[in-house]
């Protein structure tokens, strides 16, 4: 396996304050047993709640904290201890924090990471070209990175990670903030990337889309466990999440009568929301109220990622659930 | 809200965004305590040398010192008060949304900046005085007057000040980097200020200008209200035109910038 | 072991490149900082050259006697400045979350914080320090000996040394304390100032803490002392004089273990 993840955890000590100079100490479990393999070339989305453990984890993967106790493998070394070594087999994009150089042309931080990662001048210039033209960065090479839009920044951000060649790629949100046009631009990519390159993806993120187009394995944590592991779809029959049927009538009407199928949770003169189960499809729904109602418009909204973890891990009563079969994924 | 409620609880807050830093706090303390010392010993070898130099003797010399560390942030001295957080504001065009709240933008600026002072002082400049009383001879006063009129120097001297400051803050609404009048701001402030040296040291007509410019209203006042050393309404009458010079010129940078950026279109 | 120093070396100087290049576009704006930097810089030295308008010697030592301290001082801390000046960011960096990505690079940590905010202004301090200390070594009447020429540039050397490995340890002292990185100013910019006056001028005990607990004494004093032909205000054998670089490999392993302690610390605890 390429990542190896075995009972690890990650206690940290917090002082909180109690009183006039009065300190107490206490122990926070950021990550407890957490345990995980993931094989070359998937590509996984880590997700769950706030302060839920992800970047805490993400942290130990890429040797920036040391576990507490378990056992981690990253392509067999042990990112802690050889901090450096696995430097050269990781590419790392954090979302909102950019590691190119500010007032300098893109191209000038991509020179820094030829030198600094000691890449072989030929494979240098075939991975910039490659990924430049990938994420369409060619004419904005010489531009100083301050003048890049967020997405055309993220892009850059992640030509930067991947000019060595890592084996594996963590991105933290890495579509956060960006327009609908970059965040279709950066998916695309990444699953070019891992198909043609096979290069294993990790990423975390507060987009469902994300974890739906890219991602065929879901992770979800929360209060540093491991509550769920399997894909996505299984995640949304653990949650029986449910995604919404935004209704525009032609007037104000009283709630509509959809039967079982859906039930209306919000009215506001002509427009009426109605939620029906993630897994069942919209048409069957859609085709009786056109039948019955006087129709205006109609959209489908995707349940958000929040509210279907929250479904799931109330309806795993917070205890964790083991891993269904990874060889049927 | 009446207008001297809404500026007090401007003050307020910004005592209370100084007061959450801490640990910074604590850092002033100790390095404005460490550089104390080793003033006190220089000050203590020139006055040794040379006993009654500037009509100090070496008890004013020493308090001299202390009330310079004291004084050092409350002050903002070399820079570092809100005037700071102003050209930065300037800079990213933050400063519209300012100039659109129903309060006077100096008037804003000088409230927040006092309570920082007032922070600053009680925080971080009351304790390395108090560390330079214990262990060397000061010339304190004992009568309370004495003190009540040093504390209005004071207030003087934070007029001044700000008054200072914000003239520098505003200047980068023409220059658009701060980083120079930064410069500027730290190179006459530490020197003219007498933090280095007491102005009443500094030779011939060169100490004659010096004691005349504002600065001298920051550090030199104060110290010589509370050692006795000047008629009290002299001194104020001094620091006062300075303050209303100042702010004077600081309303009419304001006007003309404030023009500047609804001319720009904010 | 060589290996790693050589390879933390060229981290630096990649970094420090870029740092140059971004100041640079910015040309007006560095040379007015650069010029600053030499008037600030100044300042100290125009407050000794005020005091001696006043007397003519301090703690006994005469203008160019207290110049030649300065100078050596100045330079050596300048040096320091030059090299590792910006390790104060070293807070703002963990509290904003853009040290972790220093993390994640293949080069030493030291290395690209120590190279962080690179500043050629710097040289503005060296430069005043160094003409200080030339008008000094023409003026202070020395009584020039081989040994004694020999000590003035591995003084500076050691000095500059002694100075860096308290700006690591300043750093490596930020790993606890984040908001507390004006403490360093007090040894770092304390101790130039203080090296600036002659050892006389201060209270033996004072003197003692300075040579032999926070060794700042080897930067300049001692050695400058025998120099000048001038007695320490303590008692030390003669071979003291020459054991500046010795005081400073023993900062300098110091400092390292205190940084390698921060950096464990803050990879166990992650603030």
């Amino acid at each position: 396996m390429f990542i190896e993840v075995d009972g690890v955890e990650k206690v940290f000590e917090v002082r909180k304050k109690t009183g006039f100079l009065k300190r107490e100490r206490r122990q926070v479990r950021a990550v407890d047993s957490l345990s995980f393999t993931v094989a070359r070339g998937e590509m996984v989305g880590y997700i769950g709640p706030n302060g839920a453990g992800k970047s805490t984890t993400i942290k130990m993967l890429t040797g920036i904290l040391t576990p507490s106790g378990g056992r981690l493998r990253v392509a067999g070394i042990d990112p802690s201890r050889e901090r450096m070594r696995l430097a050269h087999r990781i590419g790392v994009v954090f979302g909102q924090r950019t590691t190119l150089w500010w007032d300098l042309p893109l191209i000038d931080s991509y020179r820094l990471m030829h030198r600094m990662y000691r890449i072989p001048d030929a494979r240098y210039a075939e991975n910039l070209d490659r990924l430049v033209e990938l994420l369409s960065l060619e004419s904005l090479l010489d531009v100083p990175v301050r003048q890049l839009s967020l997405g055309q920044r993220m892009r850059g951000d992640i030509v930067a990670a991947l000019l060595h060649d890592p084996d594996v790629l963590y991105l933290d949100e890495p579509t956060i903030g960006l327009d609908v046009i970059s965040k279709a631009k950066v998916r695309d990519f990444l699953r070019e990337l891992n198909t043609e390159r096979g290069t294993t993806v990790l990423l975390t993120t507060h987009d469902l889309q994300d974890i739906e187009q890219l991602c065929s394995r879901v992770m979800v944590i929360d209060h540093g466990r491991l509550m769920y592991d399997g894909p996505l779809a299984g995640l949304h029959e653990a949650g029986e999440s449910e995604r919404t049927l935004v209704v525009d009538l032609e007037r104000e009407l009283p709630p509509i009568d959809a039967g079982p199928a859906a039930r209306v949770v919000k009215v506001e003169g002509p427009r009426q929301w109605l939620a029906f189960p993630a897994s069942e499809s919209a048409a069957p729904l859609v085709a009786r109220i056109a039948a019955e109602y006087p129709l205006a418009d109609l959209s489908v909204r995707e349940p958000d990622i929040e509210a279907v973890i929250a479904k799931m891990l109330r309806s795993l009563g917070d205890t964790p659930k083991p891993p269904p079969d990874r060889a049927t994924a | 809200m009446g207008a001297g409620r809404l500026y007090t609880a401007v003050a307020a807050g910004g005592f209370r965004r100084y007061a959450t830093y801490r640990a910074a706090t604590a850092a002033g303390v100790f390095t404005n305590t460490a550089f104390g010392i080793i003033l006190v010993y220089t000050y203590l070898a020139l006055w040794d040398e040379k006993p009654h130099l500037g009509g100090y003797d070496q008890a004013q010399a020493v308090t001299y010192v202390w009330l310079g560390q004291c004084l050092y942030a409350t002050l903002a001295i070399q820079g570092g008060g809100v005037e700071k957080d102003l050209m930065e504001r300037i800079r990213t065009g933050a400063i519209a949304i300012d100039l659109y709240r129903p309060a006077d933008l100096q008037l804003w600026w000088l409230a927040t900046d006092l309570g920082r002072s007032l922070f600053q002082m009680l925080g971080r400049g009351v304790i390395p005085f108090l560390v330079g009383a214990v262990f060397f001879p000061m010339a304190l006063p004992a009568d309370a007057g004495t003190w009540a009129a040093f504390l209005v120097a004071l207030f003087l001297a934070m007029l001044v000040s700000f008054g200072i400051r914000y003239l520098v803050a505003l200047s980068v609404f023409w220059l658009l980097d701060g980083m120079g009048v930064n410069q500027v701001l730290m190179v006459t402030g530490i020197f003219f200020s007498g933090m280095t040296l007491p102005l009443n040291v500094f030779p011939g007509a060169f100490g004659e200008v010096v004691r005349v410019l504002p600065w001298a209203a920051q550090l030199q006042m104060p110290a010589d209200v509370l050692m006795g050393e000047t008629g009290v309404a002299g001194a104020f009458a001094f620091q006062a035109a300075w303050a209303v010079a100042l702010l004077a010129a600081g309303r009419l940078l304001q006007s003309a910038a404030t023009r500047r950026v609804v001319v720009q279109g904010g | 072991m060589g290996e790693r120093v050589r390879d933390a070396l060229r981290a630096y100087l990649l970094i420090a490149g870029m740092w140059i290049r971004s100041t640079m576009i910015y040309r007006t704006s560095f040379a007015v900082t650069m010029a600053g930097n030499l008037l600030v810089t100044g300042l100290d030295f125009a407050t000794i050259l005020l005091m001696f308008s006043r007397v003519d010697s301090l703690g006994g030592w005469s203008l160019p006697e207290v110049a030649f301290l300065y100078g050596l001082s100045a330079t050596s801390f300048g040096v320091a400045d030059l090299v590792l000046g910006s390790m104060d960011v070293l807070g703002t960096r963990i509290r904003d979350g853009s040290f972790d990505t220093l993390l994640v690079r293949p080069a030493s940590v030291l290395a690209q914080i120590g190279a962080d905010h690179f500043a050629l202004r710097r040289l503005g301090r060296i430069t005043q320090g160094a003409v200080v200390l030339g008008w000094a070594l023409a003026f202070a009447g020395i009584d020039w000996t081989p040994a004694k020429v020999l000590l003035v540039p591995l003084m500076l050397a050691a000095g500059a040394a002694i100075f860096c490995a308290l700006f690591v340890a300043g750093a490596a002292f930020q790993f606890l304390a984040q908001d507390a990185a004006e403490v360093q100013n007090a040894f770092t910019y304390g101790g130039t100032t203080l090296l600036q006056y002659p050892p006389t001028v201060f209270g033996k005990d004072f003197v003692r803490g300075v040579t032999f607990l926070l060794p700042l004494g080897f930067v300049n004093w001692v050695p400058a002392a025998y120099v000048l032909g001038r007695p320490y205000p303590l008692r030390l054998p003669v071979w003291t004089v020459w054991a500046p670089p010795l005081v400073a490999a023993v900062c300098c392993a110091l400092a390292g273990l205190a940084w390698r302690a921060g950096l464990r610390a803050y990879r166990s605890t992650g603030s």
